[in-house]
């Protein structure tokens, strides 16, 4: 459609992209180890010993390939409930997906070790499986408990929100039973951290980003007549249900997927859509640039969070640092121009 | 004026053009298809009926403006021919095909609707704005093209958009903003359109610059219009035909000077009220009575500044 592909949107695309990618290559340079750069181009271009190859291919490599895919996942997928819901508050977390990772992930740690019945199946699937599972299974109730002749979006924020709170609360619960060791592991895990991320995690994310982006992509006409108004596109031959659904779908797989593999990132599904938007000067955030700026933020907080540090700090605390203000920013802003809008 | 209003139940005033009712009988058969038609219409919210079993043919390039007063389904029923709203019984049959079954791409492209409150997209030009009426016609495989471009020059310059067309659509005033829509409305191309209430708002110069291009695009591009107004005057000025709903049904239909009569807007509206004819158009004018006022012979005192 004419007015999406600005100038302007190229040029933010292009820009996020080569962001990204030079982040990418200096997550491999960068470490906490003593490997120095030399080392780094020297195992890749050369050859060096095992345990160079061990760190560059095996640890940094895929934890910034994790980084990239899952920032990407997250940017998309926040852009995809932005637009949708014409909220920039919107993300992904109101359709409970991250809470029911959450849940399920902390309930195969937490009652995993122990000699739960329960705890010993989840665990056996895998943490990112079950969380995977979690976060689409409440995705799914939070879509069936809206539905009434066709799903409102309104509505549907507003059970996303009773159902997160609910699955909060399990959370919480599980965290205060759990023994000292496994409250730590979920603690962690419930903060968002690349740590131990290897390629058997990165596959997965990945996979579903190629899969999913096209679909995503697909609905970009429609998310655009969408910013109109629900009434505006149907008259404009928008199928409303059939987008609603796969809009949602998409954003609930990418987002599951990407918890399972790193946790709950914090922010950066609110964040990275909001900063494309603005940088491309566009009425609603942009799909790709969204994305792209996603998985910019994601691997340089985890370059903040491993390299520059005195000691590791999980990459879902730098964004949490970096996006709380920003939402606080944004919140006044828009507080401030509704003032002078209705003054 | 083919009508088909069996207006139905018992408050249904006797159906005032008697010449539109008898040419619209069952067994003459129609040369084309009503544009729109509603057939046995049942529309409800929440189990609540609005309108019960609803029988209207409009004629295709005609203008038609349903009037009513607040809580009669005039907007309701707009929504079940745009299809916003799905009817609880009977059915909706566009240019002869029922609406159901359609896709909606497919109803798009014959059908464009002006609901009451679009959203206004920040950062975004009029062009642009306007160029989202042309959705319907495009998919991945057929992108922008010069007609495309064609239209939305068109429907600026229609509606006098041509200045501002690269303005910010935020920036607009009430009135040039309706015209934007009502330009992004004609960019769709659509050989029947819908608009609910769209001088809402505006002040009454800016009201008339919207029912004139209503008007023209009738005219010109042989459009049918259905739309809702509330302004009973506005109305019977520009429209070929007056639908008014009351208590859930049809009680009056035909030409403007045929459906304002006083019984018909104390039935509809619990109104008394003269209708005169205006001195400028010649056309109906609805003079509303003081309750105290019991002459009807001094229509000035409808003027009365209290």
């Amino acid at each position: 459609m004419r007015g999406t592909l600005t100038p302007r949107l190229w040029a933010t695309t292009l820009g996020a992209a080569l962001a990204a990618g030079v982040l990418l290559v200096a997550g491999i340079l960068a470490g906490s180890s003593d490997l120095g750069v030399g080392d780094v181009l020297h195992t890749l271009f050369v050859g060096g010993d095992r345990t160079d190859y061990f760190i560059v291919f095996e640890l940094r490599m895929p934890r910034v390939a994790a980084a990239v895919l899952v920032g990407a996942s997250l940017g998309m997928a926040g852009a995809l409930t932005q637009a949708f819901s014409r909220n920039p508050l919107a993300t992904p977390d109101i359709l409970g997906v991250t809470s029911g990772a959450a849940a399920g992930a902390v309930a195969t740690i937490v009652l995993g070790g122990g000699a739960y019945a329960v705890g010993a199946g989840l665990l056996g699937f895998g943490l990112p499986v079950v969380a995977c599972a979690g976060g689409l299974l409440t995705a799914a109730l939070v879509y069936g408990l809206s539905w009434r002749s066709g799903v409102d979006s309104y509505r549907l924020i507003l059970i996303g929100i009773g159902v997160t709170a609910a699955l909060t609360g399990v959370v919480n619960y599980l965290v205060v039973r759990a023994q000292l060791t496994q409250a730590a592991a979920a603690t962690q895990w419930l903060v968002g951290s690349l740590s131990g991320v290897s390629w058997t995690s990165v596959w997965p994310v990945a996979v579903t980003l190629l899969v999913v982006a096209p679909l995503a992509l697909g609905q970009t006409r429609a998310l655009e007549v969408g910013q109109l108004g629900d009434d505006v596109s149907v008259g404009l031959g928008v199928s409303l249900q059939r987008h609603r659904l796969v809009v949602l779908a998409c954003a609930v797989v990418l987002t599951s997927v990407a918890v399972s593999a790193a946790g709950p990132i914090e922010f950066v599904a609110f964040v990275a859509p909001q900063v494309a938007r603005r940088l491309a000067g566009s009425s609603r955030p942009p799909l790709v640039a969204s994305a792209l700026v996603g998985a910019a933020l994601v691997t340089a907080a985890d370059i903040v969070g491993r390299a520059l540090m005195p000691w590791p700090v999980p990459v879902g605390i730098v964004t949490a640092v970096v996006g709380a203000p920003y939402l606080i920013w944004l919140l006044t802003r828009r507080s401030s121009a509704e003032r002078t809008a209705s003054a | 004026m083919t009508t088909r209003s069996r207006a139905p139940e018992a408050t249904a005033v006797p159906a005032t053009s008697a010449a539109s009712a008898a040419s619209a009988d069952e067994g003459s058969p129609a040369p084309r298809p009503a544009a729109l038609e509603a057939r046995g219409l049942t529309l409800a919210y929440d189990g609540h009926e609005v309108l019960t079993g609803l029988d209207l043919a409009v004629e295709p390039g005609t203008v038609t403006t349903l009037v009513g007063a607040n809580g009669s389904g005039k907007s309701t029923l707009l929504k079940a021919f745009g299809r916003l709203l799905s009817p609880a019984a009977g059915e909706v049959r566009l240019h002869g095909a029922p609406l159901k079954g359609q896709s909606a791409r497919q109803v798009a492209r014959q059908l464009a609707i002006l609901p009451q409150k679009p959203l206004t997209p920040g950062a975004t030009r009029v062009r642009d704005l306007v160029s989202r009426g042309r959705h319907p016609h495009q998919s991945m495989l057929r992108p922008w093209t010069a007609a495309d471009a064609r239209a939305v020059e068109e429907a600026l310059e229609a509606t006098g958009l041509s200045e501002l067309a690269e303005r910010d659509a935020a920036s607009l005033s009430g009135g040039q903003l309706q015209r934007a829509w009502i330009a992004l409305v004609l960019a769709q191309d659509a050989p029947t359109i819908l608009l609910d209430e769209p001088t809402t708002f505006l002040d009454l110069s800016h009201q008339l610059d919207v029912l004139r291009i209503v008007r023209r695009i009738n005219r010109r591009r042989g459009a049918t219009v259905v739309m809702v107004l509330h302004d009973l005057t506005l109305a019977a000025r520009f429209s070929d035909r007056l639908v008014v709903l009351a208590d859930g049904g049809v009680v009056a239909d035909g030409a403007p000077w045929d459906v304002l009569t006083p019984e018909v807007l104390r039935t509809a509206f619990g109104l008394e009220a003269s209708v005169i004819a205006d001195p400028h158009t010649g056309g109906p004018l609805v003079v509303p009575h003081e309750p105290e006022d019991e002459t009807e012979q001094h229509p000035e005192v409808g003027n009365q500044v209290r």
